[in-house]
This record gives C-alpha cells, sequence and structure tokens, in this order.
C-alpha cells in the first residue's frame, strides 16, 4: 500500500479507536444521511469491563461469528517510558518478552505456538508495549496457545545470548536507517518537535545506548512496567463471559506488582520559534516533513481536529493537500497529514515526497496550502463531504475482529468512555466549519512549526517561509 | 487512495510479503455461511459473489486480466499508468469526481497494478453499492483519456516510481534481479515501468491499452459482504449489462527458455547493509486439481520461513547468526512463469558471500536429508488455523477469489487447495527441491553499499572481521 493511506488510516484509527461487530445492525441507511442521526437504543458494540483479582482492567466483546479469539495485554511501557542514557531499553524489554520465558528458549516458544496454528504479535508505541495473540477457539489450540502467552508475559527469561544477538540486530538496523532518507527525516522531525522530551527519544534506540543495555536492565525495566494494575487486557471473539474471565486472570495473575503509579509524561511544550532543517542526500526525491504538537487522546478539540484534518491533508483525494500538490500540480505521488492522538500531545505532521529539483516549490505550496485553511477554515461544501465519509464510512471501522480488539486497546488504555463508539456519529456531526477554524487557529502554529527536508535542492534556502 | 501498484516481488522486502504468502495457502471449501455464486453477463463479465454477513458491508472488486506482462517494449508501465487514469473521468465523471462520490458514499476506493491484473475496488455500506457498480461500469467503457490530465499525471507516477523503487536499495536490486532471472519472458520487467519508458509515454499509449483491454469479457467481478447473490446479479445486469461486447486481442505464448548455468548482479546503492537475494526458477499452478508440484513447493517454503522457528530464522539468525533476516517465498498463482526467492541481510562482519553459503547449505540438507513429518506437520497446522482467521477479511477472501479467476482458474479450485496441500508428503518436498534449487537456474542479487556522500568509506582496521 502506498505511504499515504498507510499514515491516513493510522491517524483515522488512532483517532477513533477501530471498533467492529459484528456490531448491531442499528446504523440503517436511513441513520447514514446527515441529520438523520440518532443516537442508537443499543449500544453498537457491546463492550463488558471488568477488573481482574490484581487489578487490571479487562475489555471484551463476546462473538461467536467466526471460531477463533484475538486477545492483547497492553502496558505503560512504550518508548516514552526510556531515559536519554538508555533509550531502546523499552523496545528491547518488549522484544525479549517471547525470546525465552519460563525456561523455554524462543525455538521453544515459536514451536508451540506454530503447532497450534497460533499467531504472536504486539505493539510498541510512544505510550503503549504490549503482546496480542490470535488464535483457533477450539479447546486444544486455545490452551497451548494461551499458555504460552501467559509465560511471555508473566515469566519472561531475558536470556543473555539472546540479548546480545537481538542487540547486534537493532543496531544494524539502526545503522541503516541512518542511511535511508525516510528513517533519517522521521528521526529528525520528533527530535526537532519534542527535544528533551521522551517522546523525542527513538524507539529502537541509540546505536551507543542500545550497545550499552545490560540484562539488568531489561529485568528492572519488566518489573517496574509491566505490572497488573497498569495492564489492559482486551477480548474479542469466541469466548463466553466466564471464560474471558478467567483468560484474563490467567494472563496477569503473576504479573509483578506495581511499586506505584507510573510516573506522568512530562507536558509537551510549544515550540517558541520556527526550526527548518535541511539534511543532504543523494536520493532523486527530498523527503520533507512539517509538524507541531498536536492532540491528546479525549482531546477537547479532538472532533473538530480530526474532521478538519480530514478536509486538510487527511482525507485522500478529498483532501486539500493531495488537490493542490498532486491532481493539480503532479508534484508527489504521496502528500497527507494527521493527527496522532497520544497521553501528552502526539504529533500534527504533514508529509510528502517530491523530486529534489522541485522541493522548494512543493514546500512553499504546502505551507500556502495550510496557512489558506488555518486562516479561512474549510467551505461548508468541504465539511459536508467530510463528514459524509466519516459518517458513512462508520461500518467499515468496526466490520472486522481485528478492528475491534485494536478499539478495546485505545478505550481501555486512555479510559475513554465504553459509549465512545457509540457517541461517535453525533460527534463528528456536531463539528462546525467555524469549530474547525477556530481549533486549528489555535492548535497549529505556522509560524513556529518544525521543517525537515532531507535530500534538500541545492543552493536552495530549503525552506525558508 | 487510489492508483498503488503491488507486484509479486517489486516492492518493499519479500519479508514483508510473506504473510501474505503464507496465508494465500490456504481455503476451504465455503460452509453454509459464506456461499459463493457465480452468474456471467451476456457481453462476457463474469461476476463471483461471496456472502458474508458479519458486518452491514460490502467489497466490490474488477479485475482485468492485463498487467505488466501484457505489455510491449517502449510502453513499458502502461498497465500501472492507465490505472492511475482511470480517476480522470469519463463522459458523465469529471476528472477526480469517481473517488469524490464514493468518499461522499462514505466509502473508501483504491486500485493495485500488478503482473498480471489489473485491479480496481471499492468498500462501502451495502446499501452504495449500486453507487459502486454505475461508476465503475461507466469508465469500464466511456473513459475519457485527455492529454492535459495525462501530462500532469504521468509526473505524479514518475515519482512514485522515485519513491517506490529508485531510492529503496533493495528495490532496486529486486528490480534488477527479475530483469536478470528473465531473460525473454516479460516478467523481466518492472510493474512500474522503466523511468525511460515514463518520460516518453503520451496519452494515446495508455488510450491504446483501455481500448485493447478494458472490456467486459477480459474483467471479472468480485462481491464479498451483506449482500444476496440475486440482487447483486440484477445489479449488475443493470448497470454492466449494456456495456457491448468488443473481441480480444490474441495473447501470444511467451515461454523463458530454460536457464543453463547460474547468474550473478551487483547493484550499488546509498546504503549501510548489504543485502542479498536468490532465485530459482520454479512452476506456476496450471491445474489444480492434477498439479502437486506447486503444492510441494509452497509447503517447501513454509518448512523453511512459515513461522518463527522454521529453519532459516533457527539456523541463521538464532544459532549460527549469519544473518541478521532473512525469509523465502514462492508465488504459485501467476499467468506467467513461477519462481523461488530467498532474501538475507548478513550480520555485522558477516558478507553477502558468507549468507549465501548458509543459504545454500540450508537447501543442500534439505535436498540431502528432507524435511520431518513433525515439521510438515506445524506448517499444515497454521494452514488450517489461517483458513479460519482470513474469514476476518472481506477484502482478503475478494482478493483470493480474484487472484484464481483473473489467473485463468475458477474460484471453485480454491476448494481444493486444502486438501492438495494436506496431502503433500515429505518425500515430495524433498523431490521439488532436489529437482527446482539447482544452481543452472539460480540467479545471485546482491546489494554493495555506498557511503551517501559518494566518498569510499575509510579502510577498517586490522582484526576486525568484516568481509563485507
Amino acid at each position: 500500500m502506498m505511504k499515504v493511506v498507510l499514515k491516513s488510516f493510522k491517524a483515522a484509527a488512532k483517532s477513533t479507536g477501530r471498533g467492529a461487530r459484528l456490531w448491531k445492525k442499528m446504523l440503517g441507511t436511513g441513520c447514514l444521511a446527515l441529520g438523520l442521526v440518532s443516537l442508537p437504543a443499543h449500544a453498537i458494540l457491546p463492550i463488558q469491563h471488568w477488573q481482574t483479582a490484581t487489578g487490571a482492567q479487562v475489555y471484551f466483546v463476546e462473538n461467536h461469528d467466526l471460531p477463533m479469539l484475538d486477545v492483547s495485554v497492553e502496558f505503560p511501557a512504550g518508548s516514552s517510558r526510556d531515559t536519554a542514557a538508555k533509550s531502546g531499553l523499552a523496545n528491547m524489554t518488549k522484544g525479549l518478552l517471547d525470546l525465552g520465558a519460563a525456561g523455554l528458549s524462543d525455538n521453544e516458544i515459536a514451536t508451540r505456538l506454530a503447532d497450534v496454528g497460533a499467531n504472536l504479535g504486539g505493539r510498541f508505541e510512544l505510550d503503549r508495549a504490549g503482546v496480542s495473540l490470535r488464535t483457533l477457539s477450539s479447546a486444544r489450540e486455545r490452551g497451548q496457545a494461551l499458555d504460552m502467552m501467559a509465560k511471555v508475559l508473566q515469566q519472561p527469561d531475558f536470556p543473555d545470548s539472546v540479548l546480545q544477538r537481538e542487540k547486534a540486530r537493532t543496531i544494524a538496523a539502526l545503522k541503516e536507517a541512518e542511511t535511508q532518507p525516510e528513517s533519517i527525516a522521521d528521526k529528525a522531525f520528533s527530535k526537532m518537535l519534542y527535544g528533551s522530551h521522551p517522546y523525542g527519544l527513538q524507539g529502537g534506540g541509540e546505536i551507543a545506548t542500545v550497545s550499552a543495555l545490560t540484562r539488568q536492565d531489561l529485568v528492572d525495566f519488566y518489573r517496574d512496567h509491566y505490572n497488573a494494575e497498569h495492564a489492559v487486557v482486551s477480548l474479542m471473539g469466541d469466548l463466553t463471559r466466564t471464560e474471558a474471565a478467567a483468560i484474563a486472570e490467567q494472563l496477569t495473575a503473576k504479573l509483578p506488582k506495581a511499586q506505584s503509579a507510573p510516573a506522568p509524561l512530562p507536558a509537551v511544550e510549544y515550540p517558541v520559534a520556527p526550526q527548518t532543517r535541511a539534511i543532504p542526500h543523494p536520493a532523486t526525491q527530498s523527503h520533507i516533513l512539517l509538524g507541531y504538537p498536536g492532540m491528546v487522546r479525549g482531546d477537547r478539540d479532538f472532533f473538530p481536529l480530526y474532521v478538519g484534518n480530514y478536509i486538510l491533508g487527511g482525507g485522500g483525494f478529498d483532501s486539500r493537500l493531495t488537490k493542490e500538490v498532486r491532481e493539480k500540480r503532479g508534484l508527489a505521488y504521496s502528500t497527507y497529514s494527521y493527527f496522532a492522538p497520544m497521553q501528552q500531545l502526539g504529533p500534527f505532521q504533514i508529509g510528502l515526497q517530491t523530486k529534489k529539483e522541485q522541493s522548494e516549490q512543493a514546500l512553499t505550496l504546502v505551507r500556502k496550502t495550510l496557512q489558506d485553511f488555518i486562516a479561512k477554515g474549510p467551505t461548508d461544501k468541504e465539511l459536508t463531504q467530510a463528514k459524509n465519509n466519516i459518517i458513512g464510512g462508520f461500518p467499515l471501522r468496526i466490520d472486522s475482529n481485528r478492528k475491534i480488539l485494536e478499539y478495546l486497546g485505545v478505550i481501555g488504555y486512555y479510559r475513554l468512555p465504553l459509549t465512545y463508539l457509540d457517541d461517535f456519529v453525533n460527534n463528528v456531526n456536531k463539528v462546525t466549519a467555524a469549530q474547525i477554524r477556530d481549533a486549528f487557529a489555535r492548535r497549529v502554529r505556522p509560524d513556529r512549526m518544525v521543517t525537515v527536508v532531507v535530500g534538500a535542492q541545492e543552493g536552495a534556502p530549503a525552506a525558508s517561509k | 487512495m487510489n492508483h498503488t501498484l503491488s507486484s509479486n516481488f517489486g516492492s518493499r522486502s519479500l519479508l514483508k510479503l510473506l504473510p501474505l504468502l503464507a496465508s494465500a495457502l490456504c481455503w476451504v471449501a465455503p460452509a453454509a455461511w459464506a456461499a459463493t455464486s457465480e452468474y456471467q453477463l451476456a457481453n462476457g463479465l463474469k461476476v463471483i459473489v461471496k456472502e458474508d454477513h458479519r458486518a452491514p458491508v460490502v467489497v466490490s472488486q474488477v479485475w482485468y486480466r492485463a498487467g505488466s506482462m501484457d505489455e510491449f517494449n517502449g510502453t513499458t508501465g502502461v498497465a500501472h499508468v492507465l490505472e492511475h487514469m482511470m480517476f480522470k473521468g469519463t463522459k458523465d465523471i469529471a476528472p477526480g469526481e469517481f473517488s469524490k462520490l464514493i468518499a461522499a458514499a462514505g466509502g473508501k476506493d483504491n486500485a493495485f497494478t500488478s503482473r498480471d491484473h489489473t485491479t480496481y475496488f471499492q468498500q462501502l455500506h451495502k446499501s452504495k453499492l449500486p453507487l459502486a457498480f454505475k461508476l465503475e461500469a461507466d469508465r469500464m467503457h466511456n473513459l475519457i483519456l485527455s492529454e492535459k490530465e495525462f501530462s500532469k499525471e504521468i509526473q505524479v507516477v514518475m515519482e512514485e516510481r522515485r519513491w517506490r523503487t529508485d531510492d529503496k536499495p533493495q528495490s532496486l536490486v529486486q528490480e534488477a534481479m527479475m530483469a536478470t532471472v528473465f531473460q525473454e519472458h516479460p516478467y523481466r520487467r518492472p510493474v512500474i515501468g522503466w523511468m525511460n519508458d515514463l518520460e516518453h509515454m503520451t496519452y494515446r499509449d495508455a488510450r491504446d491499452w483501455y481500448q485493447r483491454w478494458y472490456t467486459p469479457k477480459n474483467a471479472v467481478l468480485v462481491v464479498v459482504g451483506d449482500v444476496e447473490p440475486k440482487a447483486v446479479f440484477q445489479l449488475a445486469e443493470k448497470y454492466f449489462g449494456k456495456i457491448k461486447a468488443k473481441p480480444l486481442p490474441e495473447r501470444k505464448v511467451q515461454v523463458e527458455p530454460e536457464q543453463t548455468g547460474i547468474k550473478r548482479i551487483n547493484v550499488k546503492a546509498p546504503a549501510q547493509l548489504p543485502y542479498l537475494a536468490m532465485a530459482y526458477h520454479a512452476p506456476a499452478l496450471r491445474d489444480p486439481a492434477n498439479d502437486w508440484e506447486p503444492y510441494a513447493l509452497e509447503m517447501l517454503v513454509g518448512v523453511m520461513d512459515g513461522n518463527e522457528s522454521a529453519r532459516l530464522n533457527k539456523s541463521l539468525v538464532r544459532d549460527s547468526q549469519v544473518a541478521s533476516s532473512t525469509g523465502a517465498g514462492y508465488d504459485s498463482i501467476g499467468r506467467g512463469p513461477g519462481m523461488l526467492m530467498f532474501e538475507g541481510t548478513p550480520s555485522e562482519g558477516k558478507s553477502v558471500a558468507d549468507l549465501e553459503a548458509a543459504l545454500r547449505e540450508q537447501i543442500e540438507i534439505i535436498k540431502r536429508d528432507g524435511v520431518t513429518a513433525e515439521e510438515l506437520q506445524r506448517v499444515k497446522a497454521q494452514v488450517v488455523a489461517s483458513q479460519v482467521y482470513q474469514r476476518d477479511s472481506m477484502f482478503y477472501q475478494a482478493m483470493q477469489i480474484g487472484e484464481y479467476e483473473s489467473n485463468g482458474f475458477s474460484h471453485r479450485a480454491l476448494d481444493q487447495r486444502l486438501a492438495k496441500l494436506q496431502a503433500v508428503t515429505p518425500a515430495q518436498v524433498q523431490e521439488v527441491a532436489r529437482k527446482y534449487l539447482v544452481d543452472d537456474s539460480l540467479t545471485v542479487a546482491t546489494l554493495d553499499p555506498q557511503p551517501l556522500d559518494g566518498k569510499k568509506p575509510a579502510p577498517r582496521p586490522k582484526g576486525l572481521p568484516h568481509k563485507s
């Protein structure tokens, strides 16, 4: 898939949760038409929520359409829990969970999962880290797969030989990333945007800090961050409530006890002046990123910014950026903007790639497009189009078990209301053009944004405003 | 967003494609809840509907049996360029209007081009299926190809090529490798097209392509979702039925001659890590009911790289640590010849030659000792499980049907896949390894990483193990 799809999809997913039914068929066609949206009488997605004996939060949607189960367990153990001195520790800890546990080797764990056709995966982001499992729901398969997941989560061994091997692999990947324009741009962007805030740390870490990681570092990080009290367990699929409750206990009962509540992340400071970096690279294209601290999960401006961003750069061919940069002028294959809401202000980012010789022209155009949007806001026509798509496309957000599991994880981790999805359509529908204009004017400051151009046009001011 | 492009080995790393390849292994006879129905219009358009009532949504895909393998020299990439131009308007629909109307209906639309086919799709609420059919039928015969729209869009495609291939070292290696593996067969050409051909392409080339291949008889319409087949067939009659039938041009049989010795190619590009790809000629599926070799080759790849504990990862990444990553892939479905590929990145201090030797050793071990029943059973367990997992995605179910149909098989042949895969024996896996993984049909492609500033790196101090 092309990047813009991934980016905008990611943004959409993050902004809304991705849910599912396998939901009750209440959004009939009538409901989909604008103006006819009404609050459903029953929850679209019947989420059951409780706590385990050790304090983990559990979110469960029961559905027996397919004989399978998706489950995830997530913790406040993402890259923002790293320090600059041990950057990469959170990632390495998460990565080693299934590479040795309860005396089983990495190969033994992988073999036992493969024997029952189970897929063990995971998540690693700025805020969250965790493990997910997809398995058949038949007794033997489910039992063996969950047994492995329980061991991986609660009895990781962090074998030193495996750590040495994985450090070498990570360092090789970090060195490679230093030569590729996309990753150079991403890294420079987050450093410039977040400075010394933990969101500015690289998920994979730095070559020097990864080299210095020890087994004890991982053991300590695990003990301090993989606590039942802070865990979010999401379950979706072919289970009864009783079975789900037993599984949630099985996966969390033996997690280390928290010594304290997770330290609050520091607030993100807004830049006070524009920053621009031009980084030379021999690639044929310039990779251009612009950004500003965006929004938090549950942000009071969430819906105006989300709907507004569809119009600016999140809505594919409906978006102004794609119209101006690609459709009218053929300057890029992909251009986008997104908000990634996080615990603290996640990034607002605009990006594109264009051949080096025209990168100044493209950058000027992107800036002008953004400034126009902020100054004047969307037209009524654009707003209607955006709402039609977001509201009409609502069923697609929750049409699979996988999407529902994602949605449960977001609701659970960020403590969004269980009615988040029920309210989503109404909240989108209520957004006005004035609200979008007001929210963007307050929340995105073009005169203070960070700009990165990797493979900058030679002799050009690379982003003079 | 529309206008994507895919090819079997054309984009990104092969490793990324492996989950897709692995899950493509499997399929079972549709159960009662997921009946599949077929219908053909008088003009030749085939319609296949698979019911999935889990959510009130639908995916609609039109597959044209026209991909980069049908192109001629001098206009490579035109299949994909036309795919972009399909969003640029008809007699009734203005440029860009197609996607706008789908978006206004809450839908997503997109398209992709491969070596064998070009596919257009929409995902929407089931009540909006008529809109998707109306627009898709319209551009099947009413497309307007203007010089003005073409001149902008060809720039977009060239940007796409820069982004997808020219600035991605491993993509460059894979592109050069395909051009070496195949000497005569058009699979040697990249789906995105050579830059020189894109630079000289005109709207007339795209128009010729459209007129040549875009006709109901050369297309399959696949619908999966919360729909009733009869109603979908009626809808198809209503919108697609009025399109006139058109004769298809003759397709020349193009057979790749037998390779008679190892081929090697090296690509220099700015990068840090070297990269190695090894490709062997292999058969593609031709007779789903009676072939056995393609199924045995799929199981062979599963044993080598089907899960985290499979042979390549266990031996080369975890045990000997000669590789920092490695993978294997084989796609049995295609109108052209098959190919089995290995790839990997050597660990620090190891060279591509070390990695090649290690991969060849793994191949020799299978040729000499075969595979165990236990390993094979493990791959089969994954096949069985993924046949359930894939039912979580309507889009993927439609993809499988479309792949089969556009490659000349009936979608009903998918029903046989599970049984055929489960019937593969360890002896058959060993037999196909011995038959096809031979040097005379091997192509080895390597990436020679270059410093970003164009200068040679300083010589490494003696004593450090670094052979690359």
